[in-house]
């Protein structure tokens, strides 16, 4: 446990934002009042210059480093990577970490209440795309009276918010982060959302979405989502290395009860996956991720798309990553050496898959604290 | 990338001061194999250049990165068709042709994607290398060539004769040469005799227009 408080940011609480203000989604649909969520980590300097924002992934959010009680089983979700002399250290940087818009637990999301009606958005929640949460997220940039983030930093869909950012409030960050993203999902990543979202939506308890009234919970279709979700994060050898063809009991039964530990394990995951998810946030979530593609708006070219861009970019990827491959960050690298703009490009050898970026293999780690330490100099902290 | 060559009181090799000279204020560069990045950092400072190096060493992107130099991490060998035609005023490659795949495919590139293209490599032809293997029957090692043949990187070496033949075939014009000893310097017997003299070689290359 000392641990806790020599490495780590100690104990955070949550802070809510309430925007009372309507903002205008990508849908044509408007939030009349809305609440963020986050939790800051380290210090501003009196410059205000020091601020980073991290945007989450699929399942994470504002919880992303320290710990809430005494008693917790677990940090935040990127707590190996923020906090004291850690690759995003908090001695030097104001880390600030949102949940999305229509998150669970966190910010306003399908399972708030609508203010008008009284009852649970559900289904009735919009669909919400990466601009709309760098939006939202401007918002609160705003009410901290923060002029510039010194970067804006995200791994996989977080990745895709950086993008975004860098490309709609260009003046509004001097460096963008993008690790283990993509440019826009590829029609296998769409098929593996669609997939997940069949599993929820044809869950006899999904209810059209209504399932808090009826004090239910899509409980198999979650779980069915999350264990497709986590092969895709990661590798066939890290799967092989870590379960091989191991059997729970030591030998086969004839049946189609869990027998190879790889089944348990993706059980454990799902199901505790249901116990801090929500399954119109997972819907959400995914429809977020297939509607990413900055250079849809003009003609597919992702240079042009990057024109507006100011900020100096590190793009960061993971040779075992199948579901972002490296490939896909060298399009994003290669869009804005196109574009004339300032980048770096890692491409970290691993085991593990997808998951690389949340863990601290010593190649990325040293690729972000050496470009952090530039930043931080830059910021004058 | 070899280190046989040696840094000097200014902070930057001698043959990355000479490939420096070359290279005209406010430039868009592409280094390729460009190391710790120190040629680029140095431009940088001293030139106000734009660019980027390709690096394929991981320890090498992460010196550059701390350098606040841009660094690609890609493989020199798996091709450069993601760069644009005249995308760059310079590419350069110091010390680096020797070690790839095809440096022939590697020159048609270089003169593809920059105006002008500058290369360095150490010359076989020197009389070193020509002694050692003529008269003791050994492959050379020298301050210019210091790995022995089975822990050398250098899988392509040439001399100044066979990179020029390479140039003419391929109809590659020399815009010029510099051809130096091991510690970077010059003098009328390697300007007269720039096969059997000079240790390293630097050229200034550019694509034939066809006038």
């Amino acid at each position: 446990m000392a641990d806790r408080h020599t490495h780590s940011v100690g104990l955070v609480e949550p802070i809510t934002l309430h925007v009372g203000e309507p903002m205008a989604l990508d849908c044509g649909k408007t939030l009349s009042q809305f609440d963020l969520v986050y939790e800051t980590y380290g210090t501003l300097n009196a410059a205000r210059s020091n601020a980073i924002l991290i945007c989450h992934a699929l399942s994470g959010n504002h919880h992303a480093a320290g710990y809430h009680n005494e008693t917790d089983a677990k940090p935040g979700w990127w707590d190996k990577c923020i906090g004291p002399g850690k690759m995003i250290d908090t001695n030097r940087f104001f880390v600030v970490s949102l949940a999305n818009l229509g998150g669970y637990n966190g910010s306003t999301g399908p399972h708030s209440l609508h203010p008008e009606t009284g009852r649970y958005y559900g289904p009735d929640f919009p669909v919400l795309t990466c601009g709309d949460w760098v939006r939202s997220q401007d918002i609160l940039r705003d009410a901290l009276d923060i002029d510039q983030w010194a970067a804006v930093v995200g791994g996989s869909l977080g990745g895709m918010q950086v993008m975004q950012w860098s490309i709609d409030y260009p003046d509004r960050l001097a460096h963008a982060i993008v690790i283990a993203a993509a440019p826009k999902l590829s029609a296998q990543n769409i098929a593996f959302n669609e997939i997940a979202r069949q599993a929820i939506v044809t869950d006899p308890e999904f209810h059209g979405g209504r399932y808090y009234e009826h004090d239910v919970v899509p409980r198999r279709g979650l779980m069915l989502a999350r264990m497709l979700g986590h092969i895709t994060y990661l590798s066939d050898e890290a799967m092989r290395a870590k379960f091989g063809r191991d059997l729970r009991a030591g030998r086969i039964n004839y049946g189609f009860d869990v027998e190879f530990q790889v089944e348990s394990y993706l059980r454990y995951q799902g199901q505790s996956f249901v116990d801090r998810f929500d399954a119109n946030t997972y819907l959400l979530m995914t429809k977020a991720l297939d509607y990413f593609d900055p250079a849809y708006a003009t003609g597919g070219d992702l240079a042009a798309a990057f024109a507006p861009v100011t900020a100096r970019f590190l793009v960061v990827s993971f040779s075992s990553d199948w579901r972002f491959s490296p490939a896909r960050s060298r399009e994003i690298v290669d869009a804005l050496v196109d574009a004339g703009k300032q980048v770096s490009y890692a491409e970290v050898t691993s085991d593990l898959g997808h998951d690389d970026f949340l863990l601290t293999l010593p190649h990325y780690v040293n690729s972000l604290r050496g470009y952090l330490g530039r930043v931080a100099d830059e910021a004058g902290t | 990338m070899n280190t046989l060559l040696t840094q000097t009181h200014n902070g930057i090799r001698d043959d990355l001061a000479l490939i420096s000279n070359w290279i005209t204020p406010g430039a868009r560069v592409l280094d390729l194999g460009c190391g710790d990045g120190n040629l680029l950092a140095h431009l940088q400072r001293t030139k106000d250049i734009t660019g980027y190096g390709l690096e394929i060493d991981a320890d090498n992107v992460i010196a550059c990165i701390e350098a606040g130099v841009n660094v690609l991490q890609l493989d020199l060998d798996a091709g450069l068709d993601q760069f644009e035609d005249n995308s760059f005023d310079f590419v350069v490659m110091s010390s680096a042709l020797q070690e790839v795949q095809r440096p022939d495919e590697l020159i048609d590139e270089m003169v593809r994607i920059g105006h002008d293209s500058i290369v360095t490599f150490p010359n076989f032809g020197h009389w070193r290398p020509r002694m050692s293997l003529g008269l003791r029957g050994l492959m050379p090692v020298s301050r210019a060539l210091p790995n022995r043949w089975y822990d050398t990187p250098n899988i392509h070496l040439c001399t100044v004769r066979d990179f020029e033949g390479l140039c003419e075939s391929k109809q590659v014009d020399i815009v010029r040469r510099h051809v130096v000893n091991h510690a970077h310097r010059s003098n009328i017997g390697m300007r007269t005799f720039p096969n059997l003299l000079g240790e390293i070689a630097l050229y200034q290359l550019r694509r034939h227009t066809g006038i």
